[in-house]
């Protein structure tokens, strides 16, 4: 640190680590508490909505166009995809306004805060989905799935979308609150139409393209190949999945960097 | 050395730009000190932020060629259900330095007892910037923002504050504001004054007193003499 702070790169990789590190331990203690569980809620949370989730549709029993696909697991994989876009984008616009005390450490950054609270959901949902397909695998009400490989990769095109729309919308409200205000309704909206809760299959023809235009959606029929096979025919198309990531990344890392400059106290 | 270089800082609010300071700079050597006075709302605040680089200047630059301190004793950064323990690990974590070695000094000068180990939502006032003035101790900073509003507490307190700062640091910088000229006089070697969005410097704390009394007393027409 003697002169102006032109860092070496591995230098300033092992301050972000530690700086990570230091947020990640923070965020356990002050959203789980020590009580009860614990930091095991990271994983519980998800679970319950999950599980009541599951519950309820299966009260209801949900249409399939008889398709032959088990309630639970359309469920498990559904609400999981939605845990991975909605909860980090949450987390995130409210991250700036609950850690900028901490911008006091020169070292802490807002993008600091943002990877934190992403890193913590990605693997709290992700965690959930395992457990819970583990257990219902285990129960047999939920077949093996068909191909491992493409319901990772359709995990980690979700994981990805969810991580890079955070950054935008966490990032933006340093502009202005009202990104905060609006995320929660556009959430709320965007849950029926993701493609948690039905096939793109089962749709008519014209509303298909329309919903193919939402990237999540694309993520889930992915994900859903790979767990069930050729049981059901999906849709996807994981380039424009992964263009529109890219965007939303490069503009979120933008928006981030700008936010920056611009938090007041 | 620590130079302020041509800042300026607005901030947008419902009435259109407001200016705290425009065009602002000094230097600050290793080992030496500075006392800001200014009145209430002068931008005091403003500018320790700045120079902790917790806000960015509008435009100009801050260069650190030393290590910079939190604004001490500043409580802000602690969350409710973490303990006084957990705060100590957070921050010694977040400056790559080993917590263990430091508990003994921070346990004996919060004089805690068991409620280092407690949320911190169940501490007094007091019991808050006793924790906040040893945490900013616990790192070594080369240079101390210190913004004197922050340290309230009881004489022992002020005594044992004095003696960690500058007594058993006194090879360091520091950065004092205070819109008190007590403090400024007893520890700052010089001053400058934070008046109308604007920076005066002097060659002495006395001078500089001089001048921040006739602020105090909104002698425009005295304040523009010192413009020239």
């Amino acid at each position: 640190m003697a002169t102006t702070g032109e860092l070496s790169f591995f230098r300033s990789l092992a301050i972000q680590f530690r700086v990570l590190h230091a947020l990640l331990m923070r965020e356990l203690i002050t959203r789980y508490g020590r009580d009860n569980l614990g930091v095991l809620w990271m994983v519980g949370e998800p679970m319950i909505f999950t599980l009541g989730v599951t519950a309820l549709w299966s009260a209801a029993g949900l249409s399939h166009g008889g398709t032959g696909i088990p309630i639970v697991a359309f469920a498990v994989t559904g609400y999981s995809s939605v845990l991975m876009w909605r909860n980090a984008t949450s987390q995130c616009s409210a991250g700036i306004e609950q850690n900028k005390p901490l911008l006091f450490h020169r070292s802490v950054l807002i993008i600091d805060v943002f990877l934190t609270r992403i890193a913590l959901e990605v693997v709290g949902a992700s965690s959930s989905f395992i457990f819970l397909s583990f257990f219902f695998i285990f129960i047999g009400w939920m077949p093996v799935p068909d191909n491992l490989l493409l319901v990772l990769a359709g995990w980690f095109m979700l994981a990805w979308f969810g991580s890079s729309l955070a950054l935008l919308v966490g990032g933006g409200t340093a502009f202005s609150p009202l990104v905060h205000r609006l995320w929660h309704p556009i959430a709320y909206l965007l849950f029926p139409l993701s493609g948690a809760a039905f096939m793109v299959e089962w749709m008519p023809k014209k509303f298909q393209e329309l919903l193919l235009y939402l990237p999540m959606v694309h993520g889930v029929e992915l994900l859903r190949h790979g767990y069930f096979g050729s049981v059901v025919r999906t849709h996807y198309d994981i380039g424009y999945m992964a263009e529109c990531c890219l965007v939303l990344t490069l503009c979120g890392l933008y928006v981030v960097r700008e936010a920056s400059r611009r938090v007041e106290f | 050395m620590l130079s302020v270089e041509h800042v300026s800082k607005v901030y947008e609010t419902r009435r259109g730009p407001h200016k705290v300071f425009e065009d602002i700079s000094f230097t600050l050597q290793r080992s030496r000190n500075l006392g800001i006075l200014g009145r209430n709302g002068a931008g005091k605040s403003t500018m320790i932020r700045l120079i902790s680089g917790a806000e960015r200047p509008t435009t100009g630059r801050i260069r650190r060629g030393m290590r910079v301190s939190w604004p001490l004793a500043f409580a802000g950064a602690f969350a409710g259900n973490l303990t006084g323990l957990d705060n100590l690990k957070f921050i010694c974590r977040v400056y790559g330095i080993d917590y263990k070695p430091l508990v003994p000094f921070i346990e004996d000068f919060t004089e805690l007892g068991s409620f280092f180990r407690e949320p911190v939502m169940h501490y007094s006032h007091g019991m808050m910037t006793r924790l906040a003035f040893a945490l900013s101790m616990a790192i070594e900073f080369d240079c101390f923002l210190i913004d004197e509003a922050m340290i309230v507490g009881d004489a022992r307190f002020h005594q044992r504050c004095h003696y960690e700062l500058f007594q058993k640091r006194k090879d360091r910088a520091f950065i004092l504001v205070s819109h008190d000229v007590n403090a400024i006089k007893t520890y700052c070697e010089n001053a400058v004054v934070l008046h109308d969005g604007r920076l005066f410097a002097f060659p002495n704390v006395d001078a500089a007193y001089a001048f921040y009394l006739q602020t105090l007393a909104n002698k425009p027409e005295v304040i523009e003499q010192w413009q020239m």
